[in-house]
């Protein structure tokens, strides 16, 4: 026992004559050996981290990247870093989905948008020495559509659901569009359909359909989640889970004097106030996820700026289309008169948010801003419910949801906000929550007369909303209103396998015309997530997929 | 004594199995389909039959539950729904990261309180004693989640003196091989990096440990008033030894125990309950482990982790329970 005591005291000393001898500053006074450990407390001036190079960014964020094989994960915060590790055929510019070149420079489509062939760049190399060619992309496409490929890692738990939505399924399914893909030269690859998929190119943009080096695959099996090798602009270097995500440049990187930073450190801080005090200690460069709250006090700022991210999604109040009184379209035209989406945005979003009108964000492939949106006029609600016949008011059940979503903050106090809106216009809500799951799937059965809920955009696609949403297939499934308009079904089959832009755009503009007539849900309001950098990160644009390249992206001083 | 921690050993069979159980429950005690909850509103019903499959829903509880503690005993404690890997493999990181932060933690809290307690006890209701005891209480109430922004906002933020998050300086981070970064650092040689690691410890470090050093100062207190006043100290006293001699050679000695004790239950909490310190100050350890996967709903690593956090706590008490006939040989079990 004694023994042991004296070892203890002297592991001590030693550990504090150490510290003693570390600190450069001689604070740490000698100290008496069992008062010494906290002497370590006092030390006091010691300085702040400094960037170890000139262009080391340090980009912030609340949770960590699950899986850093793009394709077979769907969050985020996964392909915010995979964007810079790889690159797709073709890429969306920089804050929206309009297409542009990426890996091929350039595409044909043949009349009947069966067939597709792509250009390559030429001389581009993976990180790991080989080359990009026609090749490496026929195998990625296969890993993805075939769970039998050798580099499927079906047994290793990988699945690409992301491929089997926007492809219609996988090899051997009905549905699965890509009937073949040829080689055509080096640097020319050719995709075959089976059948018209008006978002085919879009698609290709998605940071999903990234390309990986096919010798990666070889080299590290099923480890390539933890072992990236792609074409980007920036390297992986390594990956403490939880924690960080370092890249570094890409010396060999195709497209000349890019990128401009040397470093790119992805950095997990899970608080929201601890990650904006990181950043006003200057040990962050760029946080994600701003409090609303915490807008204001940052444009006040002078070394701070905001960066506002273009929206991506829709958050909406659906009806239960079948059940009385919401069969009626009067009843539903009138909540959209009743509900003050302004006032909804000035309490629950700090302002960061536009009302919605159309169910796709502005900006989207074929938004209808001809749309005249339901004005905030109780008045008019009223009218409009007495000529529905229900003029003395009804009570229903408002189910609300239990978690905060990018698109609705705090639901809470949305429902509530809602509700005292209706109450005004002789309406009784009553806020019902359920758990999440059950929340969602009894919507989904149709147990419910009025919900909140919302939907976000993965490609700038309108079809991922409509179809989910509003399109008579989706029920049961994502169609929670249970809207089912044969007109709509139609256009929406036809928008989908059209290739010809201008030609679906219209079709789309026409189904939101009538959507909007038949009011299936009230469109309340199209989020803008913020973010928070030091005032001396130039060139950076967030994209609405939220993931953006770095590769433009410098930091001046 | 060999035969009486034989016998704490086999008694804690029945307290693992009772774990299992209430870690089991956990994926069924959630009102509606775990594999819905897990992947929300935009999933297709097929990925939620996908998931259902693999996670083994679809079979009866009973069976299930067998399945469980089958893997169990071969060391197999599921494999994370987030990262794909197996839990056994990729937790002690997590768990070094947390020792580390206990261990520190634990040594500002022993060293603070046990001397704050002592000279309280000496210099009975004397004003040190009172403000002592009234920051103890302070801080026995304090919300650790305000101290620790106010410590970040203070010390980070205004001073800029210690840094706000992490292990490392994320611009010149630590390669580590155990992942416990001062021991790592020093055998190593890195003593600058020492410093760096040392310099991430002292904020969350007195964050975490503050209620255990409030508490623990408030039973040396208590525990020292009482030997104080024994006979065989007025005999010392009498004997004509120095104060220092007297209160850390003879009485410190026969107060320890029950401080002992609370230390013990202490270390076992902070192991397992660091959830907030750790995610204030994103640290990897094994709170923001369960965090994230409670985030996620990755329920084999909540699972697991609450079943490895609470072995820990179990297995800490047993140790501490064994240590008393160390500390006191008239303690024979």
């Amino acid at each position: 026992m004694k023994h042991r005591l004296s070892f203890l005291m002297m592991l001590m000393l030693a550990f504090v004559l150490f510290l003693a001898a570390c600190s450069s500053d001689d604070t740490a006074a000698p100290a008496e050996q069992s008062e010494g450990a906290e002497e370590s407390e006092e030390v006091e001036g010691t300085e702040q981290a400094e960037p170890a190079g000139d262009q080391t960014l340090v980009f912030a964020r609340g949770g960590d990247s699950v899986s850093l094989d793009y394709a077979s994960v769907t969050d985020g915060e996964s392909s915010r870093v995979t964007k810079q590790i790889y690159e797709t055929l073709i890429e969306f510019d920089r804050d929206s989905f309009e297409l542009g070149p990426g890996l091929a420079h350039d595409w044909d489509v043949d009349d009947s948008g069966l067939r597709f062939v792509f250009h390559l760049e030429e001389g581009v190399t993976f990180h790991d020495g080989t080359d990009f060619n026609a090749e490496a992309v026929k195998l990625n496409f296969e890993r993805w559509a075939d769970p039998e490929h050798e580099y499927a890692f079906t047994d290793d738990g990988y699945n690409y659901s992301v491929y089997g939505t926007q492809f219609g399924g996988f090899k051997g399914d009905d549905g699965h569009v890509i009937e073949e893909i040829n080689v055509l030269g080096d640097h020319e690859i050719e995709f075959v359909l089976n059948q018209p998929l008006g978002s085919f190119l879009q698609n290709m943009g998605m940071s999903y359909f990234a390309i990986t080096s096919p010798q990666a695959f070889e080299e590290h099996g099923s480890a390539i989640n933890e072992n990236p090798v792609g074409t980007g602009p920036f390297k992986f270097v390594s990956w403490s889970r939880d924690d960080s995500i370092i890249l570094e440049k890409n010396e060999d990187y195709w497209k000349e004097g890019l990128p401009k930073l040397d470093r790119v450190i992805f950095q997990v801080i899970p608080d929201n106030s601890a990650r904006l005090t990181a950043l006003r200690s200057g040990q962050i460069d760029i946080m994600d996820g701003l409090n609303p709250d915490d807008v204001a006090q940052i444009e006040g700022d002078d070394s701070l700026q905001v960066f506002e991210r273009t929206t991506n999604n829709i958050g909406y109040l659906g009806f239960h289309v079948e059940k009385e009184p919401f069969d009626n379209p009067d009843v539903r035209r009138a909540f959209n008169h009743a509900i003050d989406k302004e006032g909804l945005i000035a309490i629950l979003y700090g302002g960061l948010a536009e009302t919605a009108k159309n169910t796709i964000p502005p900006g989207y492939l074929g938004y209808n801003d001809a749309i005249d949106e339901y004005s905030y006029d109780p008045e008019l609600a009223k009218e409009l419910l007495a000529e529905a016949g229900v003029e003395e008011g009804f009570t229903f059940d408002l189910w609300t949801m239990p978690v905060a979503r990018p698109y609705m903050p705090d639901p809470q106090r949305a429902a509530e906000a809602i509700q005292a809106n209706l109450a005004d216009v002789g309406i009784t809500a009553n806020i019902l929550t359920k758990e999440w799951a059950t929340y969602l799937e009894e919507t989904e059965q149709g147990m419910h007369d009025v919900f909140m809920l919302g939907w976000s955009g993965v490609n700038g696609d309108p079809d991922y909303f409509f179809s989910n949403l509003l399109h008579g297939d989706a029920i049961p499934g994502g169609n929670r209103s249970f809207y089912s308009n044969e007109e709509v079904n139609d256009l929406l089959v036809q928008a989908k396998t059209e290739v010809d832009f201008d030609a679906r755009a219209a079709l789309y503009e026409e189904v939101q015309e009538l959507i909007h007539e038949d009011a299936p849900m009230v469109p309340l309001v199209h989020s803008i997530p913020t973010l928070a950098g030091s005032s001396n990160v130039s060139n950076f644009i967030p994209h609405p997929s939220t993931s953006e390249t770095l590769d433009e992206v410098e930091l001046t001083n | 004594m060999l035969a009486y921690t034989m016998r704490r050993l086999l008694l804690l069979v029945p307290v693992l199995i009772g774990m299992t159980i209430v870690t089991f429950s956990i994926i069924h005690l959630i009102p509606g389909n775990p594999a819905q909850t897990i992947l929300g509103e935009q999933a297709s019903p097929q990925a939620i039959a996908d998931l259902e499959e693999r996670l083994g829903l679809n079979e009866p509880y009973w069976v299930q539950y067998g399945l469980y503690m089958k893997d169990l005993a071969t060391g197999d404690l599921g494999t994370s729904l987030r990262t794909n890997k197996p839990i056994m493999d990729e937790i002690w990181p997590y768990l070094a990261a947390t020792i580390e932060l206990t261990v520190f933690a634990m040594i500002f809290a022993i060293i603070i309180g046990v001397n704050a307690g002592i000279v309280s006890a000496w210099k009975q209701n004397s004003w040190f004693d009172y403000l002592s005891m009234l920051i103890a209480l302070v801080g026995v109430s304090m919300p650790i989640f305000w101290l620790a922004l106010m410590e970040q906002w203070i010390f980070a933020q205004e001073l800029g003196w210690l840094p706000a998050f992490g292990r490392d300086n994320p611009r010149d981070p630590i390669i580590s091989t155990t992942n416990l970064y001062v021991l790592d650092t020093i055998m190593s040689g890195q003593f600058d990096k020492t410093w760096e690691s040392i310099k991430h410890l002292i904020l969350p470090g007195i964050a975490l440990g503050t209620i255990p050093m409030a508490i623990i100062a408030r039973m040396t207190r208590s525990s020292m008033l009482e030997v104080l006043r024994s006979d065989y100290i007025r005999t010392v006293n009498a004997k004509g030894s120095g104060q220092g001699v007297v209160i850390y050679k003879h009485a410190l000695k026969n107060a320890a125990i029950p401080v002992l004790t609370v230390v013990g239950l202490q270390t076992g909490n902070l192991l397992g309950g660091a959830i907030l310190t750790e995610t204030i100050f994103s640290w990897p350890g094994i709170g923001r482990y369960i965090f994230e996967a409670i985030n996620y709903r990755d329920y084999p690593v909540i699972q697991s982790g609450i079943l490895i956090v609470a072995t820990i706590f179990v297995m800490i008490n047993l140790f501490v329970d064994l240590l008393y006939s160390y500390i006191d040989p008239r303690i024979k079990y």
